[in-house]
Order: C-alpha cells, then sequence, then structure tokens
C-alpha cells in the first residue's frame, strides 16, 4: 500500500517537475487545424491525448502544467499548516497554563467555523484589498494558516504525555532551558507524528486548493486542477459532451490526493508500531515489531 | 546492623562550614480543588563535603520535595514559601531561573530512583551524558566524548556501550549510567532519590558500594534519600528522619541508630528486622501518615505516637538539640522530668 502510495506521488511529482518536457505546446496555445481554425472541444481521437478545450487548447498540456500549480499550492500550504500545527501544538501542551489556553482556544474557535466558507470569505476579501499579491499565494496562506487546527491538537496531547516523562524532568534538573529541552528531548519523540500527519495534510491541502479553485478563487492566469474544472463547468463541457476536458484532471486529484493518504497511513504505522498491534497480541509478534524498531 | 568501623572512621573528618544548608525550608502545594497541602515546614539540615546525609521516613513524608525544592524543580503549584537554601553561602532562592539552571548538575546533580523512566528512551547513552557537559559549556564535544568514555569506565560500563540506547542496558546498568550522568559535571553535592529502590539486592548493593567508592575518590557530598534504614546505616554520616513534612530528629547516624530521641524514630527502628534475632514478629506503626492538607493541630506524629501526652495534641514541639549535634522534636525530649526517658 505504502509502495502504491509513494508511486502516485512520485509520479505526480515527476509529471510537475518534467511538464515542459512532456508536451509539446504551451498550456494557453491554440491548435489550430490544417485550415488554421482553432480547434475547440477536438476529442481524444481527433486530437491525441486529451483533446481540446473550449478555445482549443492542449488538454494534456493543462494537466501537466495544472500539476505543477496544484502541487505548488498544495505542498506550500501544507507545510505551512504543519509548521504553525506543530508550534502552537508543542508551545500549548509544553508550556500549558495560559498559553496553552490562549492557544488551544483559538483552535476551537477555527475549529467551529465550516472551513470552507472561511475560507472562500478570506480569499475573495484579499483579493479585493488589492494587496497585490499574487492570488496563489493568497490561497497559499489562507489554506496554509486555517488547515493548522488539528495538527496542533494532536500534536498538543502527545506534548502533554511526553514532558511528563521523568527524562524531561532529569533534563531539566541538568541545567537545561525550555528551548534545549524541546528541541532534543520533545520533538524527537514527535517527529514521526509529525512527518506522518504533513503528508496526511498535503492530501487535504491539494484537495482544499482544487475545491477553491473549482469555485473560480483560482489564479485563471495559472491554471490549476481545480481552475480546470472551474474552466469545464463554466464553458459548457459537460453539456458538449466533452469527458476529456473535465475527468482528467478530476481523475488527477484523486490520483495525488489518494498516493498522500495511502503513504501517509503507511508511514504512520512504520513510524508507530503501536498502532498495528495491542498488548494482548501474541508475544512473537511483539518481539518481532520490537527488534524492527526502537520504539519511543 | 552496627554502623561500624566505617562510621567512626568518617565521623573524624567532619569539616566545620557546610557545604549547603538548609534552613526553615517551607514549601506548600496548592491542589486543584484550592486547598492548600503543606508539603514541608521549616526543614532545616546541613550538608558537609565528603559526607553522607540519610533522608529517611515513610512515603510521601516530604524527602523528594525536600531534594527537588533544593534543586528548584518543584512542579509548577509548587511554592517555596519560607526559608533559606544556602549554597556556600549563597541563598539559592534568590537567584533567578537562568542563574540557578547553571547551578543545576553543574554544583548538585542528582541520581533518579528509575534510571529507566530518568534517560531518554530514544537517546543513546552517551550523547545523553555529554548533553550535560556540552549544556553547561564546560568543554567541546571532542573533550565531553573523552569525559563520557572515563565517567562509563569509572562506572564499570565499558566504553564502546556508551553507543547504545538505555532498553539495551539492563537494570543496574542503567542505573550506574545514571551515576555517571549525574557526575558528568563534577557536581559537589551528589541527590541521590532512592538509587537502589528498584533494583534486586545484588545490584543495590553493587550502586551502594559505587557511589562509596566515588564519593572517596572525588570527595562528594552525597544526599541519600531512602527507605531502607539498613542502606542508611551502612553509608551515612547523618541522618534526617522526616515526618509529614517535618524534620522528627536530626542527627549523626551513630546516635540515631544507638539512641533515639524521637518516637516515630524509634517505632521506625523497631520495625526494622534484626538479624541476631530472626523469627522475631517485627513491631509495625499503626495508622497512617497525616494528609498533608488536612494536619493535626499538634505534633504531627501524635495520633500514631504510642508515648502522647496531653500537650502533643494542641502544640507543636520544636526541634531542640538533645545532646550535642542531635536534634529532636518531640514534647518529652524537651521536658525530660514528664517524659518516659
Amino acid at each position: 500500500m505504502g509502495m502504491a502510495g509513494a508511486f502516485l506521488v512520485l509520479t505526480a511529482l515527476a509529471i510537475a517537475i518534467l511538464a515542459p518536457m512532456l508536451s509539446p505546446y504551451s498550456p494557453s496555445e491554440v491548435i489550430r487545424d490544417e485550415e488554421g481554425r482553432g480547434m475547440t472541444f477536438a476529442s481524444p481521437t481527433i486530437h491525441p491525448p486529451l483533446g481540446t478545450d473550449d478555445a482549443g487548447r492542449d488538454v494534456a498540456t493543462q494537466l501537466v502544467y495544472g500539476a505543477r500549480i496544484s502541487m505548488t499550492v498544495g505542498f506550500t500550504a501544507g507545510l505551512i499548516a504543519m509548521f504553525v500545527g506543530s508550534l502552537f501544538g508543542i508551545s500549548a501542551g509544553y508550556f500549558g497554563g495560559r498559553i496553552d489556553n490562549l492557544l488551544m482556544r483559538t483552535t476551537d474557535v477555527l475549529l467551529v467555523i465550516p472551513d470552507l466558507p472561511l475560507m472562500i470569505i478570506l480569499v475573495a476579501t484579499l483579493r479585493n484589498l488589492e494587496l497585490h499579491i499574487s492570488p496563489l499565494v493568497v490561497l497559499i496562506l489562507v489554506i496554509g494558516l486555517l488547515y493548522w487546527t488539528s495538527t496542533a491538537r494532536l500534536i498538543r496531547s502527545q506534548v502533554l504525555t511526553i514532558k511528563e516523562r521523568q527524562f524531561v524532568a532529569r533534563a531539566r534538573a541538568i541545567g537545561a532551558g525550555h528551548f534545549h529541552i524541546i528541541r532534543k528531548h520533545i520533538l524527537p519523540q514527535i517527529m514521526p507524528l509529525i512527518v506522518a500527519n504533513t503528508v496526511l495534510i498535503l492530501s487535504t491541502a491539494i484537495l482544499v486548493e482544487s475545491g477553491l479553485a473549482f469555485l473560480g478563487l483560482g489564479d485563471p492566469t495559472q491554471p490549476s486542477w481545480g481552475t480546470m474544472l472551474n474552466f469545464a463547468f463554466n464553458r459548457n463541457a459537460i453539456s458538449n459532451g466533452a469527458w476529456w476536458f473535465y475527468l482528467p484532471p478530476g481523475l488527477a486529484i484523486v490520483w495525488v490526493t489518494l498516493g498522500c493518504v495511502l503513504l501517509g497511513n503507511v508511514l504512520e504505522e512504520m513510524l508507530n508500531p503501536r498502532l498495528t498491534m495491542h498488548h494482548l497480541e501474541d508475544e512473537s509478534r511483539m518481539v518481532a515489531v520490537r527488534e524492527g524498531q526502537p520504539r519511543g | 546492623m552496627s554502623p561500624g568501623w566505617w562510621l567512626c572512621a568518617r565521623a573524624s573528618r567532619v569539616a566545620d562550614t557546610p557545604l549547603l544548608s538548609i534552613r526553615n525550608l517551607t514549601v506548600d502545594f496548592v491542589l486543584p480543588d484550592g486547598r492548600t497541602s503543606h508539603a514541608l515546614e521549616e526543614v532545616s539540615f546541613d550538608v558537609h563535603a565528603g559526607q553522607t546525609l540519610g533522608l529517611v521516613g515513610e512515603s510521601g513524608c516530604g524527602k523528594t520535595t525536600t531534594l527537588m525544592a533544593v534543586m528548584r524543580l518543584l512542579p509548577s503549584n509548587g511554592r517555596i514559601t519560607g526559608g533559606r537554601i544556602l549554597y556556600h553561602d549563597l541563598d539559592l532562592l534568590s537567584l533567578t531561573e537562568r542563574q540557578m539552571r547553571a547551578y543545576r548538575w553543574k554544583e548538585m546533580a542528582m541520581v533518579f530512583q528509575s534510571a529507566m523512566n530518568a534517560l531518554n528512551p530514544v537517546m543513546r547513552i552517551d550523547d545523553q551524558i555529554s548533553e550535560a557537559i556540552v549544556l553547561h559549556q564546560l568543554m567541546n564535544s571532542a573533550q565531553a566524548a573523552r569525559r563520557v568514555d572515563t565517567l562509563l569506565e569509572m562506572v564499570g560500563i565499558a566504553k564502546e556501550r556508551g553507543d547504545q540506547y538505555p532498553h539495551q542496558y539492563s537494570g543496574g546498568m542503567r542505573q550506574r549510567a545514571m551515576i555517571a550522568l549525574s557526575l558528568a559535571c563534577s557536581p559537589s553535592v551528589l541527590f541521590a532519590d532512592e538509587p537502589t529502590t528498584a533494583l534486586d539486592v545484588m545490584i543495590q548493593a553493587q550502586v551502594l558500594e559505587l557511589l562509596k567508592k566515588i564519593q572517596e575518590k572525588l570527595g562528594l557530598a552525597i544526599v541519600l534519600v531512602t527507605h531502607d534504614l539498613g542502606v542508611v546505616a551502612e553509608v551515612c554520616d547523618t541522618v534526617v528522619v522526616m515526618y509529614g513534612g517535618k524534620v522528627a530528629e536530626y542527627g549523626s547516624a551513630d546516635r540515631i541508630y544507638n539512641d533515639p530521641q524521637h518516637p516515630y524514630t524509634q517505632r521506625l527502628l523497631e520495625s526494622f528486622p534484626d538479624l541476631n534475632k530472626p523469627g522475631e514478629v517485627l513491631s509495625s506503626i499503626p495508622g497512617t501518615p497525616p494528609r498533608l492538607t488536612d494536619l493535626p493541630p499538634g505534633c504531627r506524629f501524635e495520633p500514631r505516637c504510642h508515648k502522647r501526652i496531653d500537650v502533643c495534641a494542641v502544640l507543636a514541639p520544636r526541634l531542640i538539640e538533645t545532646s550535642a549535634a542531635h536534634y529532636a522534636a518531640c514534647h518529652l525530649c524537651e521536658a525530660p522530668e514528664t517524659g518516659s526517658r
């Protein structure tokens, strides 16, 4: 399963990186027939491999270039979310008291508000402010700064248990400051959690980006997969029967998110063997697990 | 269990100025329900260089709290509400947290009860020892690595095993690694919080032997917290008997064993098996230690005391010197004419 997930993610990444080599056209180039007319909604049989869209542009080219936009936005936003989530989770869990209260109540507020409407409003408002930031950056920031809540909670709970362990008291006794304790004793123990969670958050970020772009909040000059769907929907691809326009980006989104989820779940099991075994399970298995990996 | 020559030999080298002196240390804990637990009240004792002080008493009488208070590592709901902790005439309670950090481990280190829990399971042993050295910037990491090897050898662990993780060590080895870790920054005072409780008798003896050897070699002061009166008799020069967060009796090990003044100490010694009288039924002290949120108004031992007199229920006894350098907190010692001894 993990291998399949890694394969899905890696192929998508490779396609995004190698986009210019995979397609002879540019994403905005109009494909013309012998008489110089733009070929609109040409089916894959007429213009392989994936036909053209309403303006006669090559769908396959848009798809590979769209991978760049989708994955850049998804990955950057996911990493920001992970960073903010880890920072808030660790601070809240480790310092406790007032800091914990402040951070966790903020988290509660963000958890309670439905994310999609909130993000639509935020993106729309930020655009109207004319801050001269690229719409993609707005998208990245909004997703990244709203999707850290579950991560923060997860990490906080883990930090709460670790900071009560005696070796943390011992680290204080050797004269270590808070930063040293967090870096040397807490972070290594929650790193597996962070890694596995990052991969899972990436899939969410890509999915959310597609959703927002589909609703028209993407950058029309740099179409992602979501923007492609938006175009297809607005320009009657469905009533024209141009399935090659909307099906490929949809499947591509499924491809990447499925890959991330499969990879994330397997990573989580690998890095935290306790998930897959039960303390009453037969001993042979427990020994085998222990030999494979020093447990946190 | 006679203290023997070893004690006598040590008694002769009593230093005159104490290294660490704790005066009237009072610690309160605020419980989640708002009540206050008086964990320590007016605890005073001196620790001299090269000597071992035993801190004995039942569970929950404040032994570990005393150590933690001296290191200023009390949990967040604990407050030192009074007293002074003088280290070389410097009051540790007047330091800021940042200044205090420099004293921890460099001046006073601690051997924790359970080495398995006190060592980080996902860090190699040598890394954990050098962590303390590098943290205090005593030397660079190459020198620290050599020092780690020396320390491991000193506690009898092959230096090749330094790059292993705690779970690859046996129980005794872990405790010895913990001792090596505690010596990393050459402290002057070593707090040993029940260092042998989790170990079997053979390993206990080894660990105590090791502590003794290290003390002789490095001239450390050791504060040994333990339940085991046999251990105290064997290694301690002075003994502090604690009960309910207060010092019940304080004096040289010799005096405490041979002439206990406080009824609690007397009962504690009686409830310890005597090798010379096998088969005798051991006596026990009925009742339980007082709850620290709900202390008796008079002497804290009064409800369980077999020698209580009227005044015990209303007035808390002061710690008085019954003979030279031997203190007890009991009304019977204050007024010999009303007491039984």
